[in-house]
Order: C-alpha cells, then structure tokens, then sequence
C-alpha cells in the first residue's frame, strides 16, 4: 500500500486558481473508467496523491478513507478483517479508487440483493466548486441531521464536488458463495429470478447471458445446502472467477468494440424488442445491450417499460450519454450545479451539456 | 419553546383574502380556519411546541394540492405538509403565518406489483398498511417505525424514519424506489420509479429526510422484501451495561448482523415489564434483544453462535424465546418502552442522538451525572446495532420550569453526541427542536450550502421555513450559549 498523504490544501488551492481564471477542471481518480459518462473536458486535476485510510473500526462497520486510495487497498484491508464493501464495486482496471467508484455510483451484481453504492455511503468531505472543504454525514449509521449531501453525491461524477475523503457503511463477508447454472431462454430467466427474488432465499447475484442463467448464494453453508434443495440447478465451479469478470468487464461478452448501452429497468420487464446481443445482470434490473441501434429508440423502448438508458462505452460521447430528462428536472439539475459549483469548473458537461 | 415566527421573515398575509382563495379551490369542507378546527393541527408528537396556522387545507387530488401550492407561492404564504402528524421533533408544528397542507386524504394504495416486488402509494398511506398489502405475496415493507400503525410513509420519506431493524435492512432512504413530488411552485417531478435507480443525480437521497423543505410528496414507490422465513430472538440480561454494550460489538465482529439489536437500561426495563409483563428480568442493569432472521438453518446456526457470545460477554441470563408468542412478547415490551415510561412520569422528553457504538459507556455515564445534576431520571432505549440512542427524560411540565430544564439537559445530551463523533439526530429529524443544536453539528459553510440546495428548490423559502437548517443569524445568536470551535460543552472529552 503506498503511504497515507494528505493534499488537500493543494487541491484546494487549485480549485481557487481555476475559479480566478475561469478555467475548468476534470478530475482525475485512476482513469480506470474515463471513458464513462460524456468526454471530459477541462485541465486534469490527479487526486490519486490523496490517500490512506483514515479510520476503520471493524465492530463499528465503518471504514473512512481519502478519496485517492485505490479500491483495492481498501478491499483487501476490510478482507483481512473478514469484511467487505456490500455494493461490489467494479474495477475496470487495477487503479480504480475509492473517490472514482463514489463519484460514478457503479455497484457490481450483488447490487439488487445488498445495495447500491450511495446505500452505504455514511458521510464524505467534499471539496466544492466555491473552494470550499465542507464535511456531510458522519461515521454513524443513522443520521438524519441536515440534507443528505453525502448520498447525493454518489453517482454526480464529479460535477458537484471533488470527493476528499468517504466514510462507507462495510459489512461482513458472507462464510460462504455458490454459484447455480441453470439453461434456459431468456423470457425464462427473467420470469426465474424475479420468482425467486420474492422467496426467502439468500441470493446475492443473478446473470442470463444469453444461454445460461447464472444464479449466486451467499451464506452460511447450512443455509445455502437448503437453499440448494429449492432451486435445483448444476453447481457451476468456476463462480468467483464469473462474477469478477462480470462486476469488472472482463468476461467475454464486453470483449467488443460495438457501442455497450445500459438499460435499468423495472426487473421483471420482458425480453426488450431491440436488435443487439444482451446479458441481464441484477436479476433483469440492469440490462446490457452491444448494439448499432439508434439512441432514441433504445431510449423510447426503455422509457416506455419505466426504465431509462445509458449509452455505457463507446458510441458518440459528445452526445447525449445519459438518458434526457424532462425539462423541469432538467432545469433543477442546473441549479443543483449552480448551488455547488456555481463557476461550472468541476468536470463541466461529463453528465449532461450543462451539467 | 423556540418561536417559528422569529425565524421566517415572510410577511403575515392577509387571512380573509387568503381563505377566500382557498375556497375557490378546494370544497369548503377542504379547507379550515375556524381556531377550534385548527386546534387538532396546533402540533405534531412533539407536543411542547404548539402553533395555530393560518388555515389547514385538506385536499384529495394532486391538482388539488398543486392549486393550494400555487395559491400559498403567489400570496408567499409558508407552507407546512404534514402526514399523521406523529413525528417527534416538532417538523409538522404549524406556522402562525402560514398553512397546513395535510395529505391525509391520499390514502390510496394504488399499485402492488409482487413480481418487481414493489408498492406504489399515496402520501398518507400508513406504515404498516403497506406491508398488510403485501403480506398475501410473502412480502413486506422493511421500516417499522414503532409508530407504524399511525404514521404515513410521506412522513416516513420525509423524516427519513428507522425503526428497530435499520441496521440490516435499512432506513426509509434505503426502501424508496421512486417519487412523485410538487415543488412549491407547482411544478410535478417524477423521481426514480420502478427501476432500481433513474438517470442524473440521486434527487432521492436529497428528497429522503428533507422535512417538508424541498417539495410536497404526492406520490411513493417502494420495495417489498420477502419475508424471512424464520425470526428467533435471544434476551440477555447483563448486571453492567457496559457489558452489555461490548456485547453488541462482539456480536457484530463476529460476522453476524442480527435483523434487530435492542438495548434497554434499568428504569426501562421495569417500566416496559410493569406495562408489558413480556417476562423481562427487573434486577438486570441493561438486556440486549437480539433477532436474527433469514432461513431456518441459518437462523439456529446463528442464535447458538449469538448465546455463547452473550455468556462470553458476562450476560447473567440467556433466553431464546420459546415460540412465536413469546418472541411477540420479548419485542412488544421494546415496542411500547416509550407509553411505559409515559405510565410512570406525568412527562418524558425523548433524544434521538447517534454515537459511535464503542463510546456507549462512557456516553450513558455523562448522562447519568448530567442527570443527577439537574434532578431529572433518564431511562434509556437503545437502538444498540446502529449507536441510536433514545435516552427519555423523566419530567413534569406543570412545575415551573421543568420543561425548560428538561431541554437544557436534552440539549446537553445533543452535544455529547456530537462530541463523541455523532449526530443530533438518527432518525425523528431535526424540525424546530433540535434546530440550535445543528449550528453545533454544523459550520456555517455546511448551513450556507444546506441553504443553497433549499433554494435550487424553493428560491422563495415557502416551504416549512425555519425548520431543519438553522439561518446563520439564528446560529450567531444561539452561538451565545454555544462557541462553535473555541469554548466546547465537554471540553475534556476526546473528539474526532
């Protein structure tokens, strides 16, 4: 692990600089995911130099770090304490950090059954657009004194604020994982996993990627045998591996260069009507779809099911990358900017033009 | 008694005018005015801060509730929404310069979707009526509130609620798929839905536990979790409440994250078993609840490994309840501790404070001196799994002064909950009671931009002005009795 430093005065000074010149920033974790969201613009600003971990408390279940830390230095910390972050955050490279899986509010398969990323967040500093360090939330899991800033953060990638420092909610590993296979058609799948999402049982991910469904338990190994007695299915062997190349991008299906969208949709919504190839994550709730389709008919058919699309990777990212939003949200979303980074410097239009 | 008035500079609009507008678009039944109609809504469950509005409107449609946002915007007359009215820090207490939106019309259940395993609801709808819905398709709603037979879910997102299983299954902000909201200029946002998350920033989080101040919710969805298929519960009485507070420490390190984790002191128990009769020991200085739930095998795996941390951590009994009743019974005394002590006291004053959990100790024996001080009992309730405290003091509002000593000594409380690393409040919202103790919480750059997301809402602050989020004028006169910074309350103690 590289040793603990603390540059917030330097990004600070930064930020005060950038606003006197009127200059924009994009800031810059481990660019493991710079091609999400709409193409940065504006000078870098590494905060890889902010890092360590400020404070864990194994029995409080709360890790506090600086947003620099890679991911993986946290997770193996919390891993050596038998622990783990609960939202499964991906890591499309190995320098992913903690600020960066924050600020994009990406959570990996187990999403559904555990929660997302902004569910766990307790409390964050946050550097403002007014070079301003101000501190929401705490290290306690229930607070409701003042707006949740904290959470709110989760998933503005970076348009609000530089994430400075993140107190996260952690929870224990479970004692064991099994992964069940299951062949069958894709309307199958759907209909199976939202069946078994409503039963008692201790699901903790489900995958259809085209041919096979994928279903992960997590545990105690007396809970998982029974479990086992209702679902039936082929125990599949190679599960962990599966699973990290689906949170991370890795498995085959991403191995391609076709623009990738993602569609979040109520669960149980039937196989979609779009040409392109598909693999169903969160147990039909998240959507992935390689496809030449044009944007406003994926985002017509999405929308109709009361869902909205991303275009993920690839494709136009001058263009709308995230779904468009009704004009009164719009409007709100630019005065929401407007109330944190009232300059327009912080990753200026990496979420929509005027955002 | 803080007065509301002081804190809002809206002027006082002309009432009959006001009224006549109001019955141009509401029926005439919609709308009150009368002072023996508005006695009913002059407070909430905190009921030491009373107020008589202007009016109390009662609409049923959401154009309704548009019309009465639109007729409030154009006349600036603040408004207060309000559900059940059971919250407990004065957010409902009405405004003498304003109106009181109540949704307590809107108690449709409009949708039950049990394979998305969602609800879909009006405002009003009850807690517990939403997981009654669901219960045919083996579903529930997660927060219980021990309000929960009374209070409504848009009270519930507003105030963020808990309940007494947060810790694995989470407060409101973690249950809430979807909003409809109407800003107070009447415009209608949809926000998330049936999907697990929606496009742009997480307008959820910054709606859940905003207190009336963002918007008016008109409209809810929410998850429904499958029942566990199995809930056991395990008393542990200790002679030493520390002990008991370690327990939970060792409980939780060792991987097993209990459905509901409750702690009760001394004055607690006896209060709740003089109640309840639900079999506690009366002699134990503290008893823990401890409920696992999840599958069957799970659960007896669990409860064996939960009982031997217990008596490893010098528990004088151990009990697993025998069945079903007796689990009903173990958690029906927790569930009723606050009408106990409201049995044994002509007053209590509950606190909500949040702590980090390895403070307890030294936390409970501050308030016991502090309680010796002013002469005042505390009995404390304890969300022990997640560090929410409610310790309730013990007073009688008809003695001079006692009320004002009770919140002096409550404030206190507060104050030792932020020293420690904590929070003023884990889940009743800060309202009008705790809004001198958030300019202690809070530098005046975190209430400046609480104040700007305020106004990229509602610009003209017609909505419950004066609650939540103090004005930095308020904070620099409340700054008189507390030094933000220089002279601390508990200088002593150890701080983050």
């Amino acid at each position: 692990m590289t040793p603990d430093i603390d540059i917030s005065a330097a990004l600070q000074a930064k930020v005060l600089e950038a606003i006197a010149q009127g200059r924009p920033l994009q800031i810059a974790g481990g660019g493991s995911k710079i091609f999400y969201g709409r193409a940065p613009q504006g000078e870098a600003l590494s905060v890889t130099g902010h890092r360590g971990v400020i404070s864990y408390e194994p029995t409080e279940l709360v890790i506090t770090a600086r947003a620099g830390t890679r991911l993986a230095d946290v997770e193996a910390l919390l891993a050596s304490h038998n622990q783990m972050l609960p939202f499964e955050p991906p890591h499309f490279t190995a320098n992913a950090t903690l600020g960066g899986a924050i600020a994009t509010g990406l959570s990996g398969p187990c999403r559904p059954y555990t929660g997302s990323v902004r569910d766990f967040v307790l409390g964050v500093k946050v550097l403002t657009g007014k070079g301003e360090i101000l501190s929401f939330g705490g290290q306690v899991m229930k607070n409701v004194a003042g707006f949740d800033v904290s959470r709110f953060m989760a998933g503005s990638l970076g348009t609000l604020g530089i994430l400075l420092e993140v107190s996260l909610k952690v929870l224990p590993r479970p004692e064991s994982e099994q992964t069940l296979l299951f062949e069958c058609s894709a309307l199958d799948a759907i209909q199976r996993m939202n069946a078994w999402a409503g039963q008692p049982l201790p699901l903790s991910g489900a995958v259809f990627d085209g041919g096979r469904l994928y279903l992960r338990l997590s545990g105690s190994e007396a809970a998982l045998s029974a479990a086992r007695q209702t679902l039936g299915g082929e125990l599949f062997p190679d599960g962990t591996a599966f699973w990290r190349d689906v949170r991370d991008h890795t498995y085959t299906f991403f191995q391609d260069d076709a623009p990738l969208w993602r569609l979040s949709a109520p669960a149980a919504t039937p196989p979609f009507d779009l040409p392109g190839e598909w693999l169903l994550d969160w147990g039909g709730a998240q959507r992935w779809l390689k496809t030449s389709c044009a944007a406003a008919t994926i985002r017509e058919i999405t929308a109709k099911a009361g869902g909205h699309a991303t275009l993920f990777r690839g494709g136009d990212r001058q263009g709308a990358v995230f779904h468009p939003l009704p004009p009164a949200l719009m409007a709100l979303h630019r005065r929401l900017k407007a109330a944190f980074d009232p300059h327009g410097i912080l990753n200026p239009a990496r979420m929509y033009p005027d955002v | 008694m803080q007065d509301p008035a002081s804190q809002v500079d809206h002027p006082i609009p002309n009432k009959s005018v006001l009224i006549t507008a109001l019955h141009r678009i509401l029926p005439s039944s919609a709308v009150l005015s009368d002072a023996e109609d508005l006695r009913p809504y002059e407070c909430d469950g905190l009921s030491a801060y009373r107020e008589l509005p202007l009016a109390v409107c009662l609409p049923e449609t959401v154009e309704q509730v548009r019309a009465v946002l639109r007729v409030c915007h154009d006349m600036s007359v603040p408004v207060v929404a309000r559900g059940a009215g059971t919250g407990l820090s004065g957010g409902a207490l009405p405004l003498a310069n304003g109106v009181v939106l109540s949704l307590a019309k809107f108690m449709r259940i409009l949708e039950v979707d049990p394979v998305n395993r969602i609800a879909r609801v009006q405002p009003g709808v009850r807690n517990l009526a939403i997981s009654q819905a669901a219960a045919p398709y083996g579903l529930y709603y997660a927060p219980d509130p021990s309000s929960q037979i009374a209070c409504t879910i848009g009270g519930n997102v507003a105030e963020n609620s808990g309940g007494v299983h947060c810790l694995k299954y989470g407060l409101t902000v973690h249950n809430v798929l979807g909003l409809k909201v109407l800003t107070m200029d009447g415009e209608l946002l949809e926000i998330g839905g049936a999907a697990l998350d929606g496009p742009g920033y997480d307008l959820l989080a910054l709606m859940t536990g905003s207190e009336g101040l963002l918007g008016v919710i008109v409209e809810v969805t929410v998850k429904l979790l499958p029942k566990p298929e199995r809930a056991q519960v395990v008393l542990a009485a200790f002679d030493d409440v520390v002990k008991a507070g370690e327990a939970v420490g060792s409980i939780i390190g060792a991987g097993i994250i209990p459905g509901g984790l409750e702690m009760m002191d001394n004055l607690a128990i006896r209060a709740a078993e003089d109640f309840i009769h639900a079999g506690y020991p009366v002699d134990a200085a503290a008893i823990l609840l401890c409920e696992v739930d999840g599958a069957n095998e799970e659960v007896s795996d669990q409860i064996l490994k939960v009982r031997e941390i217990l008596k490893q951590a010098g528990a004088t009994e151990v009990r697993t309840a025998r069945d079903e009743a007796e689990r009903l019974k173990f958690w029906a005394g927790r569930k009723a501790a606050f009408p106990a002590v409201g049995r044994i006291s002509p007053d209590y004053y509950c606190m909500d404070g949040t702590i980090p959990r390895k403070r307890l100790s030294e936390v409970l024996s501050r308030i016991a001196e502090l309680s010796k001080e002013y002469g005042l009992p505390v009995a404390n309730v304890f969300h022990a799994g997640d560090g929410n405290l409610h310790p309730l003091i013990l007073y009688d509002a008809n003695k001079p002064g006692e009320l004002e000593r009770t919140e002096e000594f409550g404030g206190k409380i507060l104050d030792l909950c932020v020293a420690v690393g904590g929070t003023i409040t884990g889940e009743h919202g800060v309202g009008m009671e705790k809004i001198g103790q958030m300019c202690h919480q809070f530098a005046s750059a975190e209430l400046a931009q609480f104040h700007a997301v305020k106004h990229a809402f509602d610009p003209q602050a017609l909505l419950n002005p004066g609650k939540a989020v103090p004005t930095l004028h308020r904070c620099a006169e409340f700054g008189a009795m507390h030094v933000h910074g220089g002279k601390l309350s508990f200088p002593e103690m150890e701080r983050f």
